[in-house]
């Protein structure tokens, strides 16, 4: 038998001889640093969820109808007719908060150990790229349901490029071929949703794979192992502080795929909806484009962005403004790498300067994210009494708004002038032998 | 072949040129694909003028109605709703929408209650920020986003406040004064909503 495997794979050999060196240099023999800690499982946890949303989303589309008539029975037909029809939508509706759990740990890993410095700056513009598109393919997903929240939240996302001086009317009927979302905007949402964007996803998360094979990846000591001593138990000449990404990786990376299993799998046989914060209630009320829901807001993983065009007023008869500064709120992550001048990149021997900056910058994110979803409007009234609600939760937002912009100038101020106070780095891993 | 002397000027105008005629190529067959998301025909169609009686909207009480599957706010304003409308005037961005919202409503309902008869507004219920409905808060007492409050719209999705003319508030997200649409009254009790009254541009 064993012959008959040798032969097989020497024909195979022969006829794609890069293969197996393909799957050699990004498998076998690519190195990874031996001081990986728990942050560094996210990148792979993210691939996982990809994966699922690609799996239950083609078995979604064998019985979504997108018409603006049939699409909402058509979810209720997959929830209560369709065998297992509920759980191949949880899974995917799960899928979609949990995709960005994950990627939020995965980019604060990179703002920890400054991941996105030279020379990996590629990999980490391919990676926010990756972000930009999974916003879309999220918010396109959440409109096909068809529910309430799908056609106010489409109404109001599309309605951002309405805010564009002169082409902005023009856009919007562009976008959603007609004068408000309907049966064209869920149709050609439907199309980008599962062939467009995640073609361009996949395409780009090999590019963000390829990117960092070049370069090596970094570790939570931020020393560059190519740079460190040579020499390892498979390969004299490779760095001493790797080891192979398989086997050693792929199995270390099993537990933490494992654990988002377990809680992946809770979330859907006990909590699908999440408290609402999930799935939405007002989303289990057909589209009414005459009723706006009580208290629109999106799903959580939008709210910090969303809050931002809220506290930003019109200005000169435009309201283009919140917008703008919503859309520099993604902008300015792309070029991290840039406002940041520092030399030393983990978090570990950087100055106070910057860890108590980076502990803001997430504070002003998640305030915000309060703002957008509706927490601030809840307990300002609980905790302060009767004041104006508008004003606190504006001057509240505001601020978290300044601070989140503000993170940039500082870090940018704070590593240009040298004002930084750095520790000694080591010359290789801290955890080496 | 090999001995002939490479001409690269020619080489670099024929490789211009085709990259041009090429690129033209790619831009023409984007037309159609770019304007096949343009509304179509069917969708422009679906706009037909709309009649509403008025006999049984109460004082106070408002009544919505689809045109062009917008939502139409009709409000029967009380005397009350009426008398402090300029009393807002200042708290307002543009309280004679004759400023950035001169093109909000017809020539013929700009005025301080911008309205055809003071008591019926006929007004597009899309907020002019990003297009949510407002909702309709009617009596005058404080509420939790406006101590002050006079009576008007409140909008959910980002929470922008209109006086009960639809005159945007200032401090807030909308830009504009939301749309009064072409509409004339048919007879005393009964309007029509997508036709301008005769005789006015």
């Amino acid at each position: 038998m064993a012959n008959v495997f040798t032969n097989i794979g020497d024909w195979v050999g022969d006829r794609a001889p890069g293969l197996a060196p393909f799957y050699r240099k990004h498998m076998t023999e690519y190195y990874a640093p031996k001081n990986f800690n728990l942050w560094y499982y996210f990148g792979v946890l993210a691939i996982v969820v990809l994966v699922n949303q690609i799996l239950t989303g083609i078995f979604l589309t064998m019985n979504y109808n997108p018409s603006a008539a049939g699409a909402f029975d058509s979810v209720q037909y997959i929830m209560r007719d369709v065998e297992w029809g509920w759980l191949i939508r949880y899974m995917h509706s799960t899928g979609a908060s949990l995709f960005f759990v994950v990627v939020f740990l995965h980019m604060f890993r990179g703002l920890m150990y400054g991941s996105y410095k030279k020379p990996r700056e590629m990999v980490w513009l391919l990676g926010m790229l990756i972000f930009l598109v999974l916003m879309a393919e999220a918010f396109m997903g959440y409109v096909l349901p068809w529910g309430n929240m799908s056609f106010w939240g489409a109404k109001v996302i599309i309605s951002l490029f309405g805010t564009i001086p002169v082409i902005g009317s023009t856009l919007v009927e562009w976008i959603m071929g007609d004068f408000l979302p309907a049966d064209a905007t869920l149709n050609r949402f439907f199309a980008l949703h599962v062939i467009a964007l995640p073609i361009v996803l996949l395409l780009l998360v090999v590019l963000h794979i390829f990117a960092l094979h070049e370069v090596g990846s970094n570790n939570p000591d931020g020393v560059d192992i190519k740079h460190g001593p040579k020499g390892n138990r498979w390969d004299a000449t490779k760095p001493a502080d790797g080891v192979p990404f398989h086997p050693y990786y792929t199995v270390h990376d099993l537990v933490g795929i494992g654990f988002l299993l377990l809680i992946a799998a809770f979330i859907i046989f006990f909590a699908p909806t999440f408290g609402g914060w999930f799935l939405e209630h007002d989303n289990s009320i057909m589209a009414n484009n005459l009723v706006t829901p009580a208290e629109i807001k999106p799903v959580w993983y939008f709210t910090p962005f969303y809050a931002i065009v809220r506290m930003i007023p019109s200005l000169f008869g435009t309201a283009v403004w919140g917008v703008l500064a919503m859309f520099g709120a993604i902008a300015v992550l792309f070029l991290f790498p840039w406002f940041d001048r520092g030399q030393v990149k983990s978090i570990r021997y950087r100055g106070t300067g910057y860890k108590v900056a980076l502990g803001v910058f997430v504070i002003a994110f998640l305030g915000l994210g309060a703002v957008g979803a509706g927490i601030t409007a809840e307990v300002i009234p609980e905790w302060f009494g009767n004041v104006d609600l508008t004003t606190w939760e504006n001057a509240f937002g505001r601020l978290m708004t300044l601070l989140y912009f503000g993170f940039f100038a500082f870090l940018w101020a704070y590593t240009h002038f040298g004002w930084e106070k750095t520790k000694p780095v080591p010359d290789r891993v801290t955890m080496h032998d | 072949m090999a001995n002939e002397v490479v001409d690269h000027g020619r080489r670099r105008f024929l490789t211009a040129a085709t990259a041009v005629v090429g690129g033209v190529g790619v831009v023409s067959v984007a037309v159609p694909f770019i304007k096949s998301w343009e509304p179509s025909a069917r969708a422009k169609a679906a706009g037909a003028p709309v009649t509403q009686s008025l006999a049984k909207i109460e004082s106070g009480q408002q009544l919505i109605v689809g045109w062009r599957s917008l939502p139409v706010f009709i409000v029967n304003r009380t005397k009350d709703q009426l008398a402090t409308l300029p009393t807002q005037d200042s708290r307002l961005v543009d309280p004679k929408s004759d400023g950035s919202s001169a093109q909000q409503q017809p020539k013929y309902a700009q005025n301080e209650t911008r309205s055809i008869k003071p008591e019926w507004l006929v007004m597009i219920g899309i907020c002019t920020h990003l297009g949510c409905v407002p909702g309709y808060v009617g009596e005058m007492k404080p509420e939790p986003f406006d101590p002050n409050w006079k009576g008007g719209y409140y909008c959910p999705c980002h929470h922008s406040r209109y006086d009960l003319a639809g005159r945007v508030y200032q401090g807030v997200p909308a830009p504009k004064n939301m749309q009064i649409p072409p509409y004339h009254f048919i007879d005393d009790t009964t309007i029509q909503i997508g036709v301008d009254p005769k005789g006015a541009a």
